[in-house]
């Protein structure tokens, strides 16, 4: 804090009260700027800490709440609007299936909720949330996930350390979807590496693994992503997050394709070879 | 100001110390859980969605 009161002259004995002179005055309004700025300082360190800190605790409690619901819901017989069930409409709000990636950890799991068009604040402090007018998980098209990059449960906050050819695992309750990230060789920063997709007019579009786009690309939520108008031939997935972190400037997005389906048996229980995933990433 | 704050609290030095304790956290928790609740939508952070297009 002395870089601040370095503007100030040598303090004045303030515990005495004299008549004041014009210097007092002076000292007197140096002080009181000088307490201001130190004062605003303060407030600003604290919102970092309540931005990194303080917002994870209450998104901690809605994703908890969000998680319990949604368990609940898949222990019942007819289990309502969830993906595999007769009802595909899912509440906005509620949970519509889990979030695995090997990647980044073995405790990494998030509920993805059901989220508007746009998913809105209070449902990404509920966790990481699905727009709702793209395709469910494991169905052809783009299913799309947005996601807290810093503070608010931060889902996606070390998206970035994601290579191509990792595992992206989506749980319902019919169903363990295996996504894999876009790119071939498998191991490479994702940024570099396109993969061909099949589309339903036939043949293949180069996609990356991960771009870093302007906030007002929509085009990548496309059932084909970045290509408008054209028919899915693949169940894809695409999560979008804030990059770099803490601005509003960009969005990371992250491409995946579905790659394997494992009929889910008992909810929270992985098989055996999605557990295997896990393996994958130990080096 | 800190120093009429402390001018004006009542008690010897050790009561005012524990005084300006409560004082801080209060301002603290009315930033934590009020001010900034309410002001961070309003920043330009954190944003993470694309226009939904249909």
């Amino acid at each position: 804090m002395t870089e601040t009161t370095a503007v100030a002259p040598p303090p004045a004995t303030p515990e005495r009260r004299p008549a004041r002179s014009a210097g007092d005055r002076v000292r007197f309004v140096l002080r009181g700027v000088g307490q201001t700025l130190i004062t605003l300082g303060l407030v600003v360190l604290l919102f970092v800490v309540y931005e990194v800190w303080i917002t994870n605790l209450f998104a901690a409690r809605e994703q908890k709440k969000v998680t319990q619901a949604l368990i609940k819901e898949w222990q019942k017989e007819n289990a309502l609007a969830l993906p595999g069930s007769q009802d595909p409409t899912v509440p906005i709000g509620t949970g519509l299936g889990i979030l695995y990636i090997p990647r980044l950890g073995r405790d990494y799991h998030f509920t993805i909720v059901q989220g508007s068009v746009i998913p809105d604040d209070a449902q990404l402090e509920q966790g990481p949330a699905h727009y709702k007018n793209t395709a469910l998980p494991g169905k052809v098209g783009n299913f799309a996930v947005a996601g807290h990059r810093v503070g608010k449960g931060e889902p996606f906050l070390n998206i970035d350390k994601l290579r191509s050819g990792d595992a992206v695992i989506v749980e319902t309750r019919s169903a363990w979807y295996v996504y894999r990230v876009l790119g071939t060789p498998a191991g490479k920063n994702p940024g570099s590496v396109h993969e061909d997709v099949k589309v339903a007019a036939g043949g293949t579009v180069s996609l990356p693994g991960r771009e870093i786009v302007d906030p007002s690309a929509g085009r990548v939520l496309d059932p084909v992503p970045d290509h408008d108008g054209m028919q899915p031939a693949s169940a894809l997935m695409t999560m979008t997050t804030c990059h770099p972190k803490f601005t509003a400037s960009h969005r990371m997005i992250v491409y995946s394709k579905l790659v394997t389906k494992v009929a889910n048996e008992a909810a929270l229980k992985m098989p055996a070879s999605v557990l295997a995933l896990y393996d994958e990433v130990k080096a | 100001m800190y120093t009429w704050i402390w001018r004006h609290l009542p008690g010897p030095v050790a009561v005012k110390l524990v005084q300006t304790l409560v004082l801080v956290a209060l301002v603290s928790a009315l930033l934590l859980f009020v001010i900034f609740p309410w002001l961070e939508p309003h920043l330009p952070i954190n944003q993470v969605t694309v226009p939904g297009n249909k």
